[in-house]
């Protein structure tokens, strides 16, 4: 009798965890995602150890460079969420990616590096970037203008921001000691450092930076397959879909929107804040035009309506984009146009969502008799 | 004080005429199918490339910018029937897909046309009003503007072709229940705009440096004007521009060409919080 109490209690001991888990398994997951279940997951593990053990096999350049890889996804999971999953398309996401880079500049140039400073000119730039959303988005959404306005709008502003800053080159254009300098953009700030018993830990753009990356982005996909997850994500999918509807049940869309596009835009400033941080320089051109169609292929071309697509899409269209870029970088920009203009007319959910489901559809044709 | 209002005057009229001539082919292809064309820029480069290389042959310039906005416009039809046609019904998509082709389109000419193009000087001199002289050339442009604006008046109440394009604009499946062939009349528009487009490329390569990002230079400028003015090109894009060349005349004046962009940005913004569709959107709705 005492003995059976005994297990049950050990059973009921061993299930708690496991319920538990499964309960944050199942925040994590739902119709907003693609990829569930435990084989998802043991494979997503997998994946995060091995790129983990990465830098053990490699080299410092190749650990560096797939660490200016990670910086951009971000950006890419930012848009994911404005447009895939809130259905608003902006194009100046750059705007907040070169904001964030030149206020974490300043900062760090002005106060330095020491104990942790640059961590809180991480924050601080993001805050930046957001609050810089904020203002627009109020302006933007809640004057209720129609999708294509949103993005030409904001289009214009990051164009804007970007000629601005490339007029700075004057000595009088300086914020404390740290000189904007126009077209050839700052350099010189410190890298992103780590406040260490004694000692910081200078994350260069070598192993710790990656690994700093690499457990930024694991925080920031996992939170955001929540975000998505949760009510807010259902409710900002439910205005893509249609607007008028949602309004009718009673939600006002325009704060959701401008929720989105705030987190958003927060995350394209966290990409700015590491590129700066990687490179040690940012300039007027990371806001230009170019620069501003890049997150629109990797989020089109990856699949936009899932964050998972959107990671995978980006990071294989960075590493083509570098591959075709040695191999005749004036040709580079040519073939982005042609995929973006054969994603759109061919595969509009994105070319990795687009394997996905053919995959899935195969394998159940398969199994069907 | 004549002559200070005079140079007032050349101010505000030569920031109405670009606003006008900029954004009227993007305004007319919004219109006409709610999609905004990113390869705008694309299609006034090579208005200006082909008027300059036209006018270098040795033809006079301004049969050399109707060449120029002859061949944006042909481009327009193409890519229309290539790419835009696919996409109907699917705004954002558009955009995306027109703003891969800008990309194509700018870097494809960086390569197979170099850097840059030698330019051709601006002409006609300049006129002297008061202790200062001004360009002869940007008072043309001014009354190329209002030409403009009149032709695009006259070609969409008066002709055949503007009574199909506006009922294919007002109900597009009833257009069509009636024998317009729909598809044909969006080419033509596409086409249009793209023309209108070219044009102005030809109209300001004169002045301007012949480079493959040359386009650039007009979009901002172009997107505002749409922005605030609607979808309307007469009820939107006039006024638009002339509010627009107002603010942008008096910020350029007071701070310089950066500011007065700069102006033109808040202006919008401001605008479109109040004017969530426009001008035109306003009048449109207090009219009807």
């Amino acid at each position: 009798m005492a003995s059976l109490a005994n297990s049950s209690a050990a059973v009921a001991e061993r299930v708690a965890p496991r319920r538990r888990l499964g309960r944050v398994l199942a925040a994590l997951e739902g119709p907003q995602t693609l990829g569930r279940g435990p084989a998802f997951w043991v494979g997503f593990i997998a994946v995060v150890v091995l790129a983990a053990c990465f830098p053990l096999v490699s080299d410092g350049y190749t650990v560096g460079n797939a660490a200016y890889f990670l910086c951009w996804v971000f950006m890419a999971l930012g848009l994911c969420v404005i447009w895939g999953y809130g259905g608003a398309l902006s194009f100046g996401q750059t705007a907040f990616f070169g904001l964030a880079g030149y206020a974490y500049g300043v900062i760090t140039l002005n106060v330095g590096a020491a104990d942790g400073l640059t961590l809180l000119a991480l924050v601080l730039a993001v805050l930046m970037a957001a609050l810089l959303a904020a203002v627009i988005g109020y302006f933007l959404f809640f004057g209720r203008i129609s999708g294509v306005f949103l993005g030409i709008v904001t289009l214009s502003i990051t164009l804007v921001f970007e000629r601005f800053m490339a007029q700075t080159a004057g000595p009088e254009w300086h914020i404390g000691v740290a000189r904007l300098n126009g077209f050839n953009g700052m350099s010189g700030m410190p890298p992103l450092t780590l406040p260490w018993f004694g000692q910081d830990v200078a994350l260069f753009a070598d192993t710790p930076l990656y690994l700093f990356v690499l457990a930024l982005l694991v925080v920031v996909y996992l939170g955001l397959r929540l975000l998505v997850n949760s009510r807010f994500g259902n409710v900002l999918v439910a205005i893509r879909e249609n607007p008028e509807r949602a309004t009718m049940l009673g939600y006002d869309i325009r704060k959701y929107q401008l929720g989105a596009f705030v987190i958003g835009s927060a995350l394209a400033g966290m990409s700015g804040v590491l590129y700066t941080a990687w490179g040690q320089y940012i300039t007027p051109s990371s806001m230009g035009i170019t620069a501003a169609a890049l997150p629109i292929v990797w989020v089109a071309v990856g699949g936009r309506q899932d964050l998972t697509a959107t990671l995978v899409g980006t990071l294989l269209v960075l590493a083509g984009f570098q591959v075709l870029t040695i191999y005749g970088s004036q040709y580079a920009l040519v073939v982005m146009g042609a995929l973006l203009v054969a994603t759109v007319l061919l595969a509009p959910d994105g070319l990795v969502i687009g394997l996905v489901r053919l995959g899935g559809r195969l394998s159940r044709g398969g199994r069907r008799p | 004080m004549g002559a200070t209002l005079f140079g007032m005057l050349y101010q505000v009229g030569d920031a109405f005429a670009f606003l006008v001539l900029c954004a009227s082919g993007l305004a007319v292809i919004f219109g006409m199918m709610g999609v905004i064309n990113l390869a705008h820029g694309e299609f006034i480069m090579c208005g200006a490339y082909v008027t300059v290389s036209v006018a270098r042959i040795g033809l006079p310039l301004p049969l050399a910018i109707l060449c120029g906005a002859a061949a944006a416009g042909a481009a327009g039809i193409v890519i229309e029937r290539l790419v835009v046609r696919r996409l109907y019904g699917r705004p954002l998509d558009t955009i995306v897909a027109t703003w891969g082709v800008s990309l194509i389109a700018a870097q494809g000419t960086l390569i197979l046309l170099g850097p840059s193009l030698p330019g051709i000087g601006t002409p006609l001199g300049s006129v002297t009003v008061g202790v200062y002289s001004y360009s002869t050339y940007r008072l043309v442009l001014m009354a190329a503007a209002v030409l403009l604006l009149a032709g695009l008046y006259l070609l969409f109440n008066v002709t055949r072709f503007g009574l199909l394009a506006r009922a294919t604009i007002q109900v597009p499946h009833m257009a069509a229940a009636l024998g317009v062939d729909t598809s044909l009349i969006y080419s033509l528009t596409f086409g249009l705009g793209a023309a209108l487009a070219g044009m102005t490329g030809g109209l300001y390569a004169p002045t301007m440096t012949m480079v493959p990002t040359m386009g650039g230079t007009f979009i901002v400028e172009a997107f505002v004007t749409v922005v605030v003015g609607g979808a309307d090109v007469f009820l939107g894009t006039a006024p638009a521009a002339a509010l627009l060349g107002l603010v942008k005349a008096g910020m350029t004046s007071w701070r310089g060409q950066l500011f007065g962009q700069i102006g033109l940005l808040i202006a919008v913004i401001l605008v479109i919080r109040m004017l969530p569709d426009g001008i035109s959107g306003k009048l449109l709705r207090s009219r009807g």
